[in-house]
């Protein structure tokens, strides 16, 4: 493959000095060619397309065919009263674990191969790097998300169109759509930000969805007005309210204060996981 | 060039690295050298601000990793454990990397060529063989065309063509006026390719000279002679200012020259280890008192053997025996000369 006789010149290219300060768009440049060079990332992105729409496609066909089905009255109700809800968590229920499985092993591969080493050595301030890594998953995740949830919006409405008229001209329709993409795009940074804090993949990924899918059923479980305090601030609960899944009397937060909840829960633990990444040994 | 200065590094209770200071000349290779688990790997990465000291300081070129602007296009480094993901093609890792400089993508396929990997680039690292791995790390570390490179035992994993080609690079890298840093735990790989040597034990500094001058002062030149009147030329030779000790361990120390040379049977005269005098000196002293010699043979301890008795009270892993190791490998060699830096060149 090679001869034993000395190197050429290795390197009389022309490179820029070794003074100027790095650009923070060569810092997002390289993180998108991480993001697109390893099969796992694009798999992922690519069943949550197919999860989402799935289940949104398959949730309002099989909600519209039974529409006077024996125990459809309750659940009619709900989708009458709420159309835009239904349809949106209908895809992003289960879709959304796929958001959590991306945003933590965005990073979490980082450490389980090595890889952070190399990212270190060459953006040793650290803190650039994770910046990059977040702006660039975030703009991914947001054109994708509102791509997807318009998609399952308009798929699913015309689904429903027989049973419950529902256009994103009507009152909340709009900010609920746009809602469900930010909602999203934010989870994904919610796993990050927990990855970046645990550093394992296992151990992120159990820990983002038990936050997500098992909290909330806990929390739900205790009794009293604490207990609906709780449950209303927890990250899912909070953040799900920017696209209508829940439009219950009693609500504690509007629709934009549980996102900005959501953005809260989400800006801590990312500073955690900065500060972390920042002091320790990597 | 690299200066570590009061270097500490504590893991809990352990101490990795102990009030370590150095300096890593231009213009040469240097070793680092010590047995596994000394700290050579922590000094890398503390120098590389991979990992924190908990006191002194590292800089490169008069400034800490950290705060270098552009630090690839300063420092290229190694490090021991792969740094790659198995799902990314070689061409990829390198591409990110470059980007983060603000290097063009053809600077990519200039380090591929470097080291030959420009037809496998494209696959996935994953497949890659530990040496092809290596390379992979060479071309990363030659990206930037960096001033400083650090090398965590670089011939790892290697085939023999691939050591012979990467002791040459450095020496080329080394010659072009860059400072080659490059880590190893074996002594001989490191009398080949270094031109001074920083030598640590147990997170401590043992040694930091030339190679040249590691090889003399620690090598333990004596001359062995064996006599029937063994008793009568040590007298002699006393009396002449020379020490002269019996060697209990020769017969078994010199199993390989027996073999070929074939004279020193079960039987053979007793052995004595002379300082203080040379073989000419000895001969001399032996026939003008008629003593008979079965042999006269200057000896020079192995660079292998010199520094595992160096290395030996900080061998954090040691079988316990210190010096006695001499039954080892090493023993064996002992009767061959070191090998030079010269004589490899010259191959």
């Amino acid at each position: 493959m090679t001869s034993a006789a000395p190197p050429a010149p290795a390197t009389r290219a022309v490179l820029p000095p070794a003074g100027r300060r790095m650009a923070f768009g060569h810092l997002m440049l390289a993180e998108w060619t991480k993001i697109r060079s390893v099969r796992s990332t694009i798999w992922t992105l690519l069943l949550f397309v197919v999860l989402t729409v799935g289940f949104t496609l398959l949730f309002t066909f099989l909600t519209v065919s039974n529409w006077t089905g024996p125990h459809a009255a309750a659940r009619d109700a709900s989708v009458i009263r709420n159309p835009v809800g239904f349809i949106l968590g209908a895809g992003i229920g289960l879709g959304q674990l796929t958001i959590c499985v991306l945003g933590a092993l965005l990073i979490t591969t980082e450490y389980s191969t090595g890889v952070i080493r190399a990212s270190l050595l060459a953006v040793p301030k650290r803190l650039p790097m994770l910046a990059a890594k977040v702006v660039v998953f975030a703009i991914l995740l947001a054109i994708v998300a509102e791509i997807v949830v318009f998609a399952c919006f308009f798929i699913g409405s015309s689904i429903l169109h027989s049973k419950v008229p529902v256009s994103l001209t009507d009152r909340d329709v709009l900010r609920a759509v746009i809602g469900a993409g930010l909602y999203l795009t934010v989870l994904g940074l919610f796993a990050l930000a927990i990855g970046s804090v645990i550093r394992h993949t296992a151990g992120a990924i159990t820990t983002v969805i038990g936050v997500v899918l098992v909290l909330p059923i806990l929390t739900g479980l205790l009794p009293g007005s604490w207990g609906a305090h709780i449950n209303a601030y927890l990250p899912e609960q909070a953040g799900s309210l920017v696209y209508g899944a829940r439009r219950a009397s009693g609500q504690l937060l509007s629709a934009w204060q549980g996102f900005g909840v959501f953005c809260l829960w989400t800006a801590v633990l990312l500073a955690i996981g900065a500060y972390l990444l920042y002091r320790r040994d990597a | 060039m690299i200066e570590a200065r009061d270097l500490t590094k504590r893991y809990g209770d352990k101490l990795a690295v102990d009030h370590l200071s150095f300096t890593v000349e231009p213009g040469r290779v240097t070793g680092f050298l010590g047995p596994n688990g000394a700290g050579k790997s922590t000094t890398m990465r503390l120098i590389l601000a991979l990992d924190h000291p908990n006191s002194g300081t590292a800089t490169i070129n008069g400034r800490r990793y950290a705060d270098l602007a552009r630090p690839l296009r300063t420092v290229g480094a190694l490090l021991e454990a792969r740094a790659m993901h198995p799902g990314r093609s070689a061409y990829n890792h390198l591409l990110f990397l470059a980007q983060t400089q603000g290097l063009p993508a053809s600077r990519v396929d200039q380090v591929l060529d470097l080291v030959g990997l420009r037809e496998v680039a494209r696959k996935r690292t994953g497949g890659y063989s530990l040496g092809m791995g290596q390379r992979v790390g060479i071309a990363v570390a030659m990206l930037g065309d960096p001033q400083v490179l650090l090398l965590d035992e670089p011939v790892n994993g290697l085939d023999p063509e691939g050591i012979l080609w990467i002791r040459n690079l450095m020496k080329h890298l080394a010659a072009e006026g860059r400072t080659v840093f490059v880590s190893s735990h074996l002594m001989n790989e490191m009398a080949v390719t270094a031109d001074h040597l920083i030598v640590i034990g147990r997170g401590k500094l043992i040694a930091d000279c030339s190679t040249q001058e590691f090889i003399e002062r620690s090598s333990d030149k004596y001359v062995l002679v064996r006599s029937p009147d063994a008793a009568r030329l040590a007298d002699l030779i006393a009396a002449e200012g020379g020490k002269a000790a019996p060697r209990e361990d020769a017969g078994r120390e010199d199993q390989v020259r027996e073999a070929t040379a074939g004279h020193a049977g079960p039987g053979a005269a007793p052995a004595l280890g002379v300082t203080g005098l040379d073989a000419a000196r000895i001969g001399e002293i032996a026939a003008a008192n008629r003593i008979v010699l079965h042999e006269l043979t200057p000896q020079l301890a192995s660079l292998e053997e010199a520094y595992m008795e160096l290395t030996a009270e900080s061998s954090e892993y040691g079988a316990g025996g210190g010096p006695a190791a001499n039954t080892g490998p090493a023993a064996s060699l002992a009767a061959q000369p070191p090998v030079t830096a010269t004589q490899e060149r010259a191959e």
